[in-house]
């Protein structure tokens, strides 16, 4: 007898449709005029001068470095605001754990906006410490983000876990070097995932707290506005192949782990 | 025990509460010797786990002190304590394999290589888990990891080495077996192993000294022996094996009737004492009808493997019997029980006993006395005889089990509370009700209600006795 409904093929349908038109067919453009000069013959020269101009090498290094520092900003105020939300025993636990995720229902816009509002209280000029705004603003938006897997992997670690290292013998730190620290590796793996690669194209951050420097984000923005289809599409090519590179890293940490945990069968 | 007899550990008035006002342990009071074997047996929530955490300092106690060597160390982190725990779930480490969990301890105490291989191996050796070292934890099954679990502990030489319900994970015959070698182990270690169960047969096969508890309180603490042939109360008696229980009274010098007759028994108590006499199933002996002190009628008779769980009605009391034969139901049976397989409990004249106190008369209804859960007026005579009515006079009331009633109308009964507990005695069932303000009543009833079952008790007024106590 059919069972009425959809089956999960059918269910799946929509996203597919969704996946091909606006991910997979603008995937191909972006390539096609990657690797294509104006007059539309195949060439690589769009690459060439992508590596050879130092405004652009440069423009990659700054976003590598803005993307490595908010991840680690992010990472060393998220990890101990998810443990103690995790693991701390205290009332009112999931209120708390509103008030760090709260945030993300507002606009980020506005809550740039407010933050630039106390900096400049705090510094009198934002211009005269764009890159301490850039990464302060970028931590302040990805927080968040950081949080929420850590807390994920927080909340499933055993208790009795911490409870049997104590009983062997350990103090606090070691609990936490040896225990907590390995076993919440997926949960900063994914953080970083979802906090790393946006801090490298979110230029909007940078233009609202007047940072002139371009990250990789405002190089494909601006040679999109200026209707070079050729050099964005070089740039988000490189940006996608980043990406990739930094998944199947992370991904292999990750699949290092399960590998170790399935063993030898026997 | 014979041996040393040096107290290894001592419990002294441990007090727990938790969230401020539930107290899951009361006045705690236990000597521990070295080298012992010891289990806490009880009901779930009955705090025997509280006190092992507590032991392994886990958590801290409210009150009392816990002394391990003469020293206290009740308030000692549980990294500085010289015990080692194996944990209801194991708790090995997901992200190290067997050699690394084993070696956790080892690790922290900074030993050199060879020393802590060589430990390890014996430790795997010990639990039979030798050349397991290279496995991860994922790959065994519940009992290979509950012996990791049992050699993570061990490797570290504590003096104590606690097991938390160790082997409640695993299925009948493992656990038989892990039974014999933790009994095995503890002998050849010399460690006092100190073992939570909820598992009567557990307790009994494999302990020393056996601790029962119900409500954070100690009901007994024996030998399996005492606790399994001379159980103190009803409580332990209807929670270790099987046992008939049958309200009765003594009626002369080692003579105690119950189920209508009069029986020789080898307990002591003055004639006239209220008792309740505890026969286990597999010291029922049945006769022919003739040749029986007692007679019955078999209501059924269900195969168990070695022998036959055989239910006899005699009177109004049913009775359960291990026999060996098959009785076939509806068949008539005399029922012999020898003088040395009867125990006899006195019945205790401490339960339903309330404080009161007394307060204005009020001319045709008495005087009023205030309880904890309940108020009533009682004709002055009960309290004060032909004396003067003292306003603020505390008294002391109580009931036997057999005058009150259980109802399930709220409205019915004076007091209200949950059914906590019951044991079957002989023709009615024995409940203890609590309270909201954890006053327990005690109440025999014939019908069968259920645990946590919110019922109402009714006192009959004219059942309760009255004894002055005190003015304020």
């Amino acid at each position: 007898m059919r069972k009425p409904g959809f089956s999960r093929k059918q269910l799946a349908l929509p996203y597919a449709l969704f996946l091909l038109l606006f991910v997979i067919l603008p995937l191909f453009v972006v390539i096609r005029y990657a690797f294509t000069d104006t007059a539309g013959h195949i060439s690589f020269r769009n690459f060439i001068s992508f590596f050879q101009s130092s405004k652009t090498i440069g423009t990659l290094i700054y976003s590598l470095v803005v993307a490595v520092l908010t991840t680690v900003g992010c990472l060393l105020l998220a990890y101990p605001v998810a443990y103690i939300l995790a693991k701390g025993a205290y009332v009112g636990r999931h209120t708390f754990l509103m008030l760090f995720v709260l945030p993300m229902w507002i606009n980020f816009t506005l809550r740039i906006t407010a933050l630039k509002e106390i900096l400049t209280l705090l510094e009198g000029n934002l211009a005269l410490y764009p890159f301490l705004n850039t990464i302060l603003c970028m931590i302040y938006d990805f927080l968040p983000f950081m949080i929420l897997p850590l807390y994920n992997s927080l909340t499933k670690l055993d208790n009795s876990l911490l409870e049997a290292a104590a009983d062997l013998g350990a103090r606090r730190w070691q609990i936490f070097v040896r225990v907590v620290l390995p076993l919440s590796v997926p949960g900063i793996i994914s953080g970083i995932t979802m906090v790393f690669l946006p801090s490298m194209t979110n230029y909007v951050v940078l233009d609202m707290i007047y940072n002139s420097t371009y990250i990789v984000g405002s190089l494909i923005g601006s040679y999109f506005s200026s209707y070079d289809w050729h050099n964005g599409s070089v740039v988000s090519i490189i940006l996608l192949l980043i990406i990739c590179a930094i998944t199947w890293i992370s991904n292999r940490f990750a699949g290092g782990e399960q590998e170790r945990k399935a063993g030898v069968a026997l | 025990m014979e041996n040393s007899g040096v107290n290894l550990i001592q419990f002294e008035h441990i007090k727990k509460v938790f969230d401020g006002d539930t107290v899951v342990v009361e006045d705690f009071n236990l000597d521990v010797k070295k080298g012992e074997f010891v289990t806490f047996l009880g009901p779930s929530g009955c705090g025997k786990t509280t006190i092992l955490r507590m032991l392994g300092g886990f958590e801290i106690p409210t009150a009392g002190k816990i002394l391990l060597n003469g020293e206290d160390i009740s308030k000692l982190p549980p990294y500085e304590r010289p015990i080692n725990t194996v944990f209801q779930k194991y708790a090995l480490f997901p992200h190290l394999n067997v050699y690394d969990n084993v070696a956790f301890g080892l690790k922290l105490k900074k030993l050199d290589k060879k020393t802590m291989d060589e430990k390890v191996k014996r430790a795997l050796e010990m639990v039979d888990l030798e050349g397991f070292e290279k496995r991860s934890i994922q790959t065994l099954s519940g009992g290979q990891q509950q012996r990791i679990a049992i050699a993570r502990a061990i490797v570290n030489e504590p003096e104590v080495l606690l097991l938390d319900e160790p082997l409640s994970a695993l299925d009948y015959k493992m656990r038989k077996e892990m039974q014999l070698e933790l009994k095995n182990m503890h002998k050849k270690l010399g460690i006092t192993f100190i073992f939570v169960t909820h598992d009567q047969e557990e307790a009994l096969t494999m302990s020393d000294k056996i601790v029962v508890m119900a409500d954070g309180e100690i009901q007994q603490i024996g030998t399996p022996e005492e606790i399994y042939n001379e159980p103190k109360n009803l409580f332990v008696a209807d929670f270790i094996g099987e046992s008939n229980i049958f309200k009765g009274e003594m009626v002369g010098h080692r003579k105690a009737s119950f189920c209508g007759r009069t029986f020789d028994c080898v307990d002591d108590y003055e004639s006239g004492t209220v008792i309740d006499a505890v026969v286990r199933p597999e010291d029922v002996e049945l006769v022919s009808e003739e040749a029986g002190m007692i007679t019955g009628e078999i209501l059924s008779s269900d195969f168990k493997g070695t022998f036959y769980i055989v239910a006899v009605l005699s009177g109004r009391n049913e009775i359960e019997v291990h026999s060996l034969k098959y009785y076939e139901p509806g068949s008539r049976v005399g029922i012999n029980i020898a003088p040395d397989s009867i125990h006899i409990i006195p019945y205790d004249e401490s339960i339903n006993h309330y404080e009161g106190v007394v307060g204005e008369y009020v001319e045709g209804q008495g005087v009023k006395v205030v309880f904890a859960d309940f108020e009533w007026f009682v004709n002055p005579k009960e309290i004060f005889g032909d004396g003067e009515i003292i306003e603020g006079a505390k008294v002391e009331a109580s009931f036997k089990p057999d005058c009150a009633e259980i109802s399930d109308d709220a409205e019915a009964g004076v007091v209200t509370g949950n059914i906590i507990s019951f044991i079957y005695v002989g023709d009615h069932y024995r409940y203890t009700i609590r309270s909201k303000t954890e006053e327990d009543y005690i109440v025999d009833d014939e019908d069968l209600w259920n645990q946590d079952d919110y019922v109402s008790v009714n006192i009959p007024k004219d059942k309760m006795s009255y004894r002055l106590v005190g003015e304020q």
